[in-house]
């Protein structure tokens, strides 16, 4: 079996599990419920099956994911999905990092912010050449990331000054605070492969 | 539901006369989700072997590692008999195996995810907690996770705004 990957990629690993998946054939009704199984839609992921094993959290987070992410208005899809690379970096978790790095790349069609915040982990908005704004947002999400968090009225005030609303600071706030929790399944709970 | 009575919004201390009512509203399916999210998270129908007052007792400790003082009081109000010694940041589960892997693993992935490992997962594993009690701690501590930050950002933007 190939090793866990260690380094942070934009090719989005293959995940496995490290706890016993759901069988969608042996799933409740509560557990198909929770992971939205209809006729035309047999094809579940090795995680949603995972997460299968407490469906009462499940149908609660799949709809918030969606919202924090994919909802109307506020904040860019481009700029949402740095929120969740910057937790994702901090709690270095490979395969949310490489999924959203993924997709922030294909929506601004550039590579070169993603290569900017993998090439230095620990501090990403100092060491590197972001514009201002792209800055701010990474140095705001990734203070927020830590444990308890770090940042502070002056790094929303920095927002601010780069031009963001409250709506697209909130945008920001529930973000990484999302990927806050998703790291802390998706990095517990499998480990990230390379796809063969 | 009303957004300024979720447990987010009032641990913030965010009224429905604050500035950010605004940049709220338009957020209230997912203020509401959240709340529903804690419901399931803390009180769930069915808790499988991670009682209420365990997930209370992690819930306070969690927030406390997180210097969450207002979230930490809420869920002290959600105590019963045991949460309290949980939420005690000096305990480690004395001479109780499994309690003491819960909270070792709830620490380890609460304060420090990044160094998570396949071992950890075996840990709880030997403690006695089958696949389905170890994805309902996991999924406690990642909610809890996310609401101490969404706490924490709220606060912010009420002080700017």
């Amino acid at each position: 079996m190939s090793e866990p990957l260690k380094d942070f990629t934009t090719v989005v690993p293959f995940w496995q599990p490290r706890v016993t998946p759901v069988e969608l054939a042996n799933a409740t009704d509560e557990q198909l419920e929770a992971m939205k199984v209809t006729v035309s839609n047999t094809k579940i992921g090795e995680y949603t099956l995972v997460l299968a094993l407490d469906p009462e959290t499940l149908q609660q987070r799949t709809p918030l994911f969606n919202g924090i992410m994919y909802g109307r208005g506020g904040l860019s899809r481009a700029e949402t999905e740095l929120g969740a690379v910057a937790a994702s970096v901090v709690n270095r978790c490979i395969y949310c990092a490489a999924v959203h790095a993924n997709r922030y790349n294909e929506l601004t069609k550039t590579e070169t912010v993603i290569g900017s915040i993998f090439g230095s982990t620990e501090s990403a908005a100092e060491e590197t050449k972001l514009d201002p704004r792209t800055a701010a947002l990474m140095d705001f999400a990734t203070k927020l990331s830590q444990c308890p968090p770090e940042a502070t009225k002056a790094d929303v005030e920095q927002l601010i000054e780069n031009g963001l609303s409250m709506g697209e600071v909130l945008d920001l706030v529930l973000s990484a605070s999302l990927f806050g929790w998703a790291n802390r399944l998706m990095h517990v709970l499998g480990d990230p492969l390379p796809q063969d | 539901m009303d957004i300024f009575e979720t447990i987010v919004a009032k641990a913030a201390g965010i009224t429905s006369a604050s500035p950010l009512k605004g940049a709220l509203t338009l957020r209230s399916d997912i203020l509401e989700l959240t709340e529903n999210s804690h419901e399931a998270s803390l009180r769930p129908i069915q808790p499988g072997g991670l009682a209420h007052a365990e997930r209370a007792g992690l819930a306070c400790r969690m927030a406390k590692q997180n210097d969450e003082a207002s979230l930490a009081r809420h869920y002290e109000r959600l105590f019963s008999v045991g949460s309290q010694v949980i939420a005690n940041t000096g305990f480690d589960g004395g001479d109780d195996a499994r309690l003491k892997a819960i909270i070792r693993h709830t620490d380890l992935i609460t304060t420090n995810p990044k160094e998570a490992t396949a071992e950890d997962i075996a840990a709880l594993r030997a403690a006695g907690l089958d696949d389905a009690d170890i994805v309902r701690l996991s999924e406690l501590i990642a909610f809890v996770s996310y609401q101490v930050r969404v706490v924490a950002g709220l606060r912010l933007m009420a002080e700017v705004a």
